[in-house]
């Protein structure tokens, strides 16, 4: 079945809910991290001239629901470090270890309008599974 | 929440009796129109909490709890070591040692009246706030590890404040058991450039007027009077803290499997306090309580600086710094006798009452401050600990307003220049680098303080001794 990769926020009463839907999981990773940047700004006002490259030992035991929280933890580092926005994300995943490529920009707080600062991934309504029309789904709350 | 799953004790505590694998009841603090607001998953995860090995007492929820991840906001568990009890990096929160303090500034109202306009552009300017901003200090990785140790202790060595601050801080300054060899690399990383930073969302500077005074002779101890100004900051242990607890959260994933704890939530991984993971996540987290209590006596010298250029005799004086995300080693009554417990407080505050031997010798005839932020514009308290909150909530109390709209119902109904042109006809001047955020964090989203602290004056937890209402606020 057709899945067309996209994401949304969903509510969480002090802090805010990712969605991402691909049709593998590694593209429901990349759309989950797009809204991640959409909490903090619109993503697309993010150009996305710069890249930083993020790779991780796989030690989930194949778990992809832990890999989805190492992988968002790992951009939100990234954004902290770098003072970046992402805008874009390629993520490729196999048996051992998930690569990620993040285009983006420094911060700039006049055109971004940054709101608020992700301080980590959650384990709270994480999920990564299958969707009834063939969609990978990859979900957490963040803790803003 | 269904008040018919509850048991009601009186006017305004409610019990959860222990069912199922909980080894101890969960008691709610709040009034009758707080409970039915309150969300029904405050209830399942406090219940949640109440399962876990060691804990003693209750899991009490605090008045203004709401919905978290793992804990509810505004929970309270303590744990025995001595019956296998834990420590959750989940129970005390991303934000270690997010906090508030208060200064005094012996300032006359009409005073900073007079300069609002230029006062709050200088401490904006002065303060870094907000996604993206940086601090002026660097530390390398030696005086990042005596910062982890020293706390606001390192700072004022420093040069950053006072020595008279130290002891108007709780741990006097510098939380003891910290260690920062726990600390990774990363999160020494994401902090080298936060230091003196106020960080985003519900984080703040505010001027304030003390408004109302409940308890003049307490106030007098405090140092407010009425009709007088004084600066509130509100922060934590900015990324530092953020990356120790998303580090240890995973740790704890396969501490507890490893003893056998069974979890009801991933978010609520855990490790015994007896076991390496366990002493290792005490020592990260007690440096990152060092790092919050730092980033807050920087703040305050910046704000020092500032008022010192508009008002060279005013004399800033910190009335006392709480922190309301932690897990501290307490000694408290508990089945009859003292017990030695870890103590998590997450969105909740200390509330030690008078003549506990922690407290400096000047809060130990009342009891201490305990400081609770309202929503931007809307006012704060300064409520005293009680001798019967040790019984009630192991001498803890509430911490904030508590959100009861999200961030993007918030954004949905609120642009953020109409809500600063709003604050502004109510004489409180916002300044922030992102009107997205100000809409986020608007007034409205927020309950009612006041219901709030009522609700904790009244169920004991601690008593109201004054009102501040806001004049200049600086959101990040």
């Amino acid at each position: 079945m057709a899945c067309a990769p996209h994401w949304e926020h969903f509510e969480h009463m002090a802090d805010i809910g990712i969605r991402g839907y691909g049709r593998t999981p590694a593209e429901a990773f990349a759309q989950a991290a797009i809204a991640l940047t959409a909490v903090i700004t619109d993503p697309s006002g993010v150009q996305t001239e710069e890249k930083v490259a993020i790779e991780l030992e796989r030690d989930d035991g194949g778990d992809l629901e832990l890999l989805l929280v190492d992988f968002l933890d790992a951009v939100i580092y990234e954004m902290a470090v770098r003072k970046m926005l992402f805008g874009r994300f390629e993520v490729t995943i196999d048996d051992h270890r998930l690569k990620a490529v993040l285009w983006g920009e420094p911060v700039d707080r006049q055109r971004h309008q940054p709101a608020v600062e992700v301080k980590g991934a959650t384990y709270t309504e994480l999920k990564v599974a299958r969707t009834d029309d063939g969609c990978w789904l990859a979900q957490c709350v963040l803790d803003v | 929440m269904d008040i018919g799953k509850l048991e009601r004790i009186d006017e305004t505590v409610w019990c959860i009796p222990p069912t199922g694998r909980m080894r101890v009841p969960v008691l709610i603090y709040a009034d009758e129109a707080l409970i039915r607001d309150m969300d029904d998953k405050v209830a399942e995860q406090a219940a949640n909490v109440a399962t876990l090995p060691g804990i003693v007492g209750a899991c009490y929820v605090m008045p203004d709890a709401h919905w978290g991840y793992g804990f509810p906001i505004g929970g309270v568990a303590a744990f025995d070591p001595d019956e296998g009890g834990v420590v959750s990096a989940g129970g005390v929160g991303f934000d270690i040692s997010c906090g508030v303090r208060t200064l005094t500034t012996g300032l006359r109202r009409e005073e900073v009246e007079a300069v609002k306009k230029t006062l709050a552009e200088a401490l904006f300017t002065t303060v870094p706030a907000g996604v993206g901003s940086r601090g002026k200090i660097r530390l390398d990785d030696a005086e990042m590890t005596a910062m982890l140790r020293g706390g606001a202790r390192w700072a004022v060595e420093r040069g950053y404040g006072r020595p008279e601050d130290l002891e108007r801080i709780e741990e006097h300054g510098c939380m003891a058991g910290a260690d920062p060899a726990q600390v990774s690399a990363r999160a020494r990383e994401r902090q080298r450039r936060e230091m003196g930073t106020l960080g985003s969302g519900n984080h703040y500077l505010e001027v304030q007027v003390v408004e109302q005074i409940f308890d003049p002779a307490v106030a007098e101890v405090f140092g407010l009077h009425p009709g007088e100004i004084v600066v509130t900051i509100h922060c934590g242990s900015r990324g530092l803290g953020h990356q120790i607890a998303s580090e240890f959260l995973k740790k704890m994933q396969r501490a507890a499997k490893a003893a056998g704890i069974e979890l009801p939530d991933r978010e609520l991984a855990c490790a015994p306090i007896d076991s390496p993971a366990g002493q290792s996540y005490l020592g990260a987290m007690r440096a990152g309580i060092n790092c919050a209590l730092a980033n807050r006596q920087i703040i305050t010298h910046l704000v020092r600086q500032v008022f010192g250029e508009f008002f060279p005799e005013a004399d800033l004086k910190l009335i006392y710094d709480v922190s309301h995300n932690t897990c501290k080693q307490e000694t408290h009554e508990v089945g009859g006798r003292r017990r030695a417990l870890f103590v998590h407080r997450k969105g909740a505050t200390r509330a030690f009452g008078p003549g506990h031997p922690a407290l400096p010798a000047v809060f130990r005839p009342v009891g201490q401050p305990v400081i609770i932020g309202g929503s931007m514009g809307t006012g704060s308290y300064i409520l005293v600990g009680t001798a019967e909150s040790e019984k009630r909530s192991l001498s803890s109390a509430c911490h904030g307003a508590g959100r009861c709209l999200s961030r993007r119902q918030a954004t949905k109904i609120w642009q953020g220049n109409e809500v600063v042109a709003q604050l502004e006809r109510q004489g409180v001047i916002v300044r922030s680098p992102s009107m997205r955020g100000v809409a986020e964090e608007a007034p409205q989203a927020y309950k009612s303080v006041d219901a709030v602290v009522a609700a904790a004056d009244r169920a004991g937890l601690a008593k109201r001794v004054a009102h501040l209402r806001p004049l200049i606020c600086i959101k990040g």
